[in-house]
């Protein structure tokens, strides 16, 4: 009897705790996803986006950062003078609503928009257009890495570009530079160089990036570290009907399919990084849609030119008709990308369509590594990237690919990987044989591309391949100050000629990063940068 | 000296009888002889297994991606094409081989240490069991996490890192039971009569001590599996193309939604492989060492 | 009493000197230029070596250990190197996020755990008994991080019914006071949020509670089978005492000290071993603090939010054999 008692009372604490489980459970379906669409569907409601991404930002003050988490935020918070397209890197009236570079390129003269802003109440002005760049250019190279490397250097230092920026007017700036540089207004329109409010910088110094005040769409709310961030609706924001939304809270995901997960739940309304993998899955989903973010970027193979037996120029050619290029890109990004044979992307101004690509040919391969002497093949090392970045979804399995490929010609390829940070700094040292890596472009310049990763001024840095080619440095320095834009392109149609015969690379793929949301956010635009304004968004 | 021989005798007893003795227990518990069942049955799988798969573990096949099981591909295919019921077999070697080694390599440490504090006492045992103590505050996973980083992210290191972190646990053990039997009165005997420091371990002190390493040694295979498959599913364990279980796991993880079999299957070749050792650890424990229950 | 407290306390000082010492040794072993990682791929050199004098990682490894002890004196856990803050602002959300999520799976563990234990005991070689025995067993050996995943797959995508990842409902963000949300939302008055808050709460929770919660559904079994042979229970039921009574005040009250060891020692466990459920079920808890700091070698994050997890782990213990005496007045400390 005793015994009965107590079994039918463990059974109905049992049935008690699944009750109650239960009735959690409905509850939370009205909870998580059905308020979020009944208050997106009624326009009374407050509309809230929620954009799902791979990491927290580092810190909120645009000029201090490099990471693009953190200027995925900025770029909501701060406007610039210039704007990119929005959809490329075109420049277009951002505060600054015209603007007349001199004829030899050594002076611009912007008109700034009036009436304009900060969240702070603070009005914006050509003084404080002044204050931010005075307080850039008296920084340095720790402090504010992005304006050191766009324009050369700090204050009086030799490299630097501007000489001056003076107000010469309420609402007009006048920048002298000391020599020109062609991409001078592209790299204003970087998001690094938000106008921030100086009354809000000068007052908070280092605590500046915790709680940014700029003249954007948005206004700082909350920041939860490695959590979420909260901005919302600057409502005396200069252009008229923007923004649509309420709030947009950026949320960490770090793990690929967590994030997948929470869009397929409705927990989030936009993600990031969304792998090809996933595309099916997206696709499939009635609720959601895909959205490609253009490609400004590369993913390649780099061959250490300094090492055996990558220093002949043979077996890097051979490597390049080796991989078979089209069936990485069909598996791997499944498709959303196009095979690479230049290492800048087709998007940008200068780039050399005229390059015949090398095929896939692994018989002419082994021809060529039997002309290098190499008829047995030979052992590799192949670093394969550890963590999945825009320009390549996931670097092992392209490794796993390539290292069948390599075997197809006899070339035995052991795939190592280390830390994202031991992997760049060995790389760097010249430490790989070969290596899988990549680039997506600050600003959209041909330099930033071709100059930054094969110069051999930035061996050691960025050029990881340590490849060095005198012919090609002079065309590049040359490229740097040439303001006409067709010579400027034919120096960068020869300077790819240069690379493609030299086969530093095995330029993989231009990839096309991809982003889901639920089917009633509008309006939304990837931008190739990979920070996105979300000003014109809006929540149906 | 009647005393001495009959110390001898209690020790002939000790050393093989209880092994006999111990077995007669194993093989009493059902849930022991499954254990060890399931451990026979993957270790065979390991040896012989990748002989008579199916397919290569590095077949690439892109045309046949992410299959469904079928009688083709028993358990589907990856996104690569290859066959997961092979790579699973073959898996079961690389687990094996981490667990067993990684195991041995703390045991081996953490006995050497714990007979070294154990035995010499005073600032010996201070020191080594101050060590132990730092290393037992530490988030294990995290140390080996620390470890692997500084030495790199491979399927060596991950063995190396696992058997770091585990000394501790072996040590504190044989310490105690060196100190325990140190007491016992042959012990003392030997010493009396002037028996030398290094037989008196090693004839004595070591074998009778076995006993709770075997035990605390099989249910550390079974974390060490673990903790092998947890390091390769962060990404700091086996490289590709490796048909590890975690780093399958983690491969895959991306198509859960899709191919939920390329998750499946790794995920539950690893549980089955930590359950055998650990009931088979259990079994050993109550036979070996009634009183060890923790 | 007292002064077997403050000797352990003592005790623990040469540890916890120990672990920064060995700690901050095995962090500069690990290669890679924090001011690299910091900075990115896109930076320049000389932004970087720039970034390596502010941060003063110029200096010796030595004077850079002994400013380290210097704050930790004053009680200056140092300050980040990616985010510029001091850790000793930055960690307590992480750590509370942690706590919370610990502390929920342990009771989940121990409330289930313990039940299911005595349960068994109770029905020995029943159904009841077999069935919570195997469930125990293959949650020893499950991988939690599989577990987890397979969970998210059934409970929140195929079924729905839970939140995938995070603490709470982004879109009506939980007001934080002590961080400790469930805390939060009854101290604000927020009473709508607390089944938001433990619906997240439900599945990581689960996940790292599996093991704890069959290592003492197996531990309780075990000793409150000892305990049901012995004499006094025995007594107890000729007697005619009420069964229910019996087994709850005496049996249990015997069988709680080898159950408490391991809840100490789970305890533990759960706050470090919870990065691979924080990844995830995206929790911004310290498991995830920690272990993305050595991604970015942020050298006084990882010495100082380990240090931190290890001095809780050691109070723990602590409070644990504290309690034995508590519970059990024979046990006595010298």
């Amino acid at each position: 009897m005793r015994k009965n008692k107590i079994l039918s009372l463990a059974f109905l604490m049992l049935l008690l705790v699944s009750t109650a489980l239960y009735g959690c459970n409905s509850d939370n379906a009205s909870d998580d996803n059905g308020d979020a669409k009944e208050e997106n569907g009624d326009s009374g409601e407050p509309k809230t986006l929620i954009f799902g991404r791979g990491g927290d930002s580092v810190s909120l003050d645009p000029i201090t950062v490099t990471d693009g988490e953190s200027y995925k935020v900025t770029k909501n918070i701060f406007d610039t003078l210039v704007n990119f397209g929005e959809q490329d890197t075109e420049i277009h009236p951002g505060l600054a609503k015209e603007w007349t570079p001199a004829e030899d390129g050594l002076t611009y003269n912007f008109v700034l928009e009036e009436g304009v802003k900060f969240h702070d109440g603070t009005d914006f002005n050509a003084e404080a257009v002044v204050a931010n760049f005075e307080r850039w250019a008296g920084g340095d190279a720790d402090q504010f890495p992005y304006y050191g490397s766009m324009f050369g250097g700090f204050g009086d230092e030799e490299g630097h570009v501007i000489e001056s920026v003076t107000a010469v007017g309420d609402f007009e700036v006048e920048f002298k530079l000391k020599r020109p540089q062609a991409p001078f207004l592209k790299n204003i329109a970087m998001s690094s160089f938000g106008i921030a409010s100086p009354t809000a910088f000068e007052e908070m110094g280092d605590k500046f990036g915790d709680s940014p005040v700029g003249t954007g769409p948005f206004k700082f709310v909350e920041w939860k570290r490695n959590d979420t961030i909260t901005i919302e609706k600057f409502e005396d924001y200069w252009v008229d009907g923007e923004p649509k939304l309420d709030t947009v809270v950026f949320r960490s995901l770090p793990d690929n399919s967590a994030r997948l997960n929470a869009l397929l739940s409705g927990e989030i309304d936009l993600a990031d990084g969304i792998t090809p993998a996933d595309s099916a899955t997206v696709e499939g989903d009635d609720n959601l849609q895909l959205f490609e973010r253009p490609s400004m970027n590369v993913g390649y193979l780099g061959l250490t030119t300094t090492r055996e037996p990558f220093d002949d120029p043979k077996v890097r050619q051979a490597m390049n008709y080796a991989i078979d290029k089209q069936a990485i890109v069909d598996a791997f990004f499944e498709g959303r990308g196009d095979v690479a044979k230049n290492p800048i992307p087709p998007a940008i101004s200068g780039y050399n369509d005229d390059i015949e690509a090398y095929p896939y040919d692994p018989e002419k391969a082994k021809e060529l590594l039997a002309e290098a002497g190499l008829e047995d093949g030979f052992e590799m090392e192949l670093y394969a990237m550890p963590v999945p970045r825009p320009y390549m979804p996931d670097g092992e399995k392209v490794a796993e690919a390539i290292q069948k490929n390599l075997a197809d010609i006899g070339v035995t390829a052991e795939i190592v990987s280390y830390e994202w940070a031991t992997y760049l700094e060995k790389a760097a040292n010249g430490e790989a044989d070969a290596f899988l890596l990549g680039w997506t472009g600050d600003n959209g310049d041909a330099d930033n591309f071709i100059y930054v990763l094969l110069d051999q001024d930035n061996i050691g840095s960025n050029n990881y391949t340590y490849y060095e080619n005198q012919e090609l440095h002079d065309i590049l320095i040359e490229a740097q100050t040439e303001v006409d834009e067709d010579v400027r392109n034919e120096l960068y149609a020869k300077a790819q000629e240069i690379i493609h015969e030299d086969a530093p690379w095995v330029p993989l793929a231009h990839s096309t990063p991809l982003l889901a949301g639920g089917k009633n956010v509008v309006n939304f635009k990837a931008h190739p940068t990979g920070s996105d304004k979300l000003a014109s968004v809006d929540l149906e | 000296m009647a005393n001495i021989a009959e110390t001898k005798q209690v020790k002939e007893e000790k050393v093989a009888g209880p092994w006999k003795e111990a077995w007669r227990g194993f093989r009493k518990s059902k849930v022991a002889v499954v254990g060890m069942g399931i451990v026979i049955f993957f270790i065979l799988l390991a040896i012989f297994g990748p002989l008579f798969t199916p397919q290569g573990i590095n077949d690439q096949n892109l045309s046949d991606r992410l299959m469904p099981p079928s009688s083709q591909y028993w358990m589907g295919t990856d996104d690569f094409g290859r066959d997961i019921f092979s790579r699973v077999v073959y898996g079961a070697r690389i687990s094996l081989v981490i667990g067993f080694l990684a195991v041995v390599g703390s045991a081996v440490a953490g006995s050497i240490l714990g007979i070294l504090a154990g035995y010499y006492g005073r600032w010996v045992d201070t020191i080594i069991s101050r060590i132990f103590d730092i290393m037992l505050a530490f988030p294990s996973i995290l140390l080996a996490i620390a470890v692997v980083s500084v030495l790199g992210p491979s399927l060596r290191n991950a063995l190396i890192a696992i058997a770091i972190i585990n000394i501790p646990n072996f040590g504190r053990l044989i310490r105690s039971k060196v100190l325990s039997i140190k007491e016992d009165e042959y012990i003392m005997a030997a010493k009396a009569i002037g028996m030398k420091d290094k037989r008196i371990l090693f004839s004595h002190i070591l074998p009778n001590s076995m006993a709770p390493v075997v035990v605390q040694g099989t249910l550390a295979i079974a974390t060490a599996i673990i903790e092998a498959a947890a390091l390769g599913f962060l990404g700091l364990g086996a490289r590709a193309p490796a048909p590890e279980w975690g780093k399958m796991l983690a491969d895959s993880s991306a198509y859960l939604t899709n191919a939920p079999w390329t998750m499946i299957f790794p995920g539950v070749a690893i549980m089955l492989t930590v359950l055998g050792f650990n009931l088979m650890g259990d079994g050993l424990r109550d036979a070996l060492d009634p009183k060890m229950k923790s | 009493m007292l002064h077997y407290v403050g000797k352990r306390l003592l005790q623990l000082i040469p540890v916890l000197l120990g672990m920064t010492f060995i700690v901050f040794l095995i962090i500069r072993a690990i290669p890679g230029d924090p001011a690299q990682v910091i900075l990115g791929q896109q930076a320049s050199a000389e932004a970087i070596k720039a970034l390596r004098t502010t941060l003063g990682l110029d200096e010796p490894w030595y004077i850079q250990y002994f400013e380290y002890l210097k704050g930790l004196v004053t009680g200056d856990l140092g300050e980040s190197l990616r985010t510029r803050t001091p850790v000793m602002d930055e960690i307590w959300p992480y750590l509370a996020a942690t706590i919370e999520l610990s502390v929920f799976a342990i009771l989940i563990a121990v409330i289930i755990g313990v039940n299911a234990g005595i349960i068994s005991a109770w029905f020995q070689n029943s159904w009841f008994d077999y069935a919570a025995m195997v469930i125990a067993l293959i949650g020893v050996s499950m991988p939690i991080f599989w577990l987890g995943l397979m969970n998210q797959w059934i409970f929140s995508i195929e079924l729905g019914i839970l939140p995938t990842t995070g603490r709470e409902n982004v879109r009506d963000p939980v007001d934080t006071v002590t961080n400790f949300y469930l805390l939060d939302t009854i101290i604000t008055g927020q009473f709508h949020q607390i089944p938001t808050v433990l619906k997240h709460l439900v599945l990581p929770g689960t996940a790292l509670a599996t093991i704890p919660m069959a290592i003492i559904a197996r531990m309780t079994r075990s000793s409150m089978l000892e305990v049901m042979r012995s004499d006094y229970v025995r007594t107890a039921r000729a007697k005619g005492m009420k069964m229910t009574w019996v087994v709850y005040k005496h049996a249990l009250k015997n069988a709680i000290i080898p159950v408490l060891t391991v809840i100490g020692l789970q305890m533990g466990l759960l706050l470090g071993g919870a990065i691979l459920t924080e990844t995830i079920f995206a929790w911004p808890g310290i498991g995830r603090y920690i272990y993305e700091a050595i991604g970015f070698r942020d050298y006084p994050v990882i010495q100082s939010g380990i240090l931190v997890v290890a001095f809780i782990f050691v109070m723990i213990n602590l409070v644990v054999d504290l309690l034995y005496s508590f519970i059990d007045p024979r046990i006595k400390y010298d």
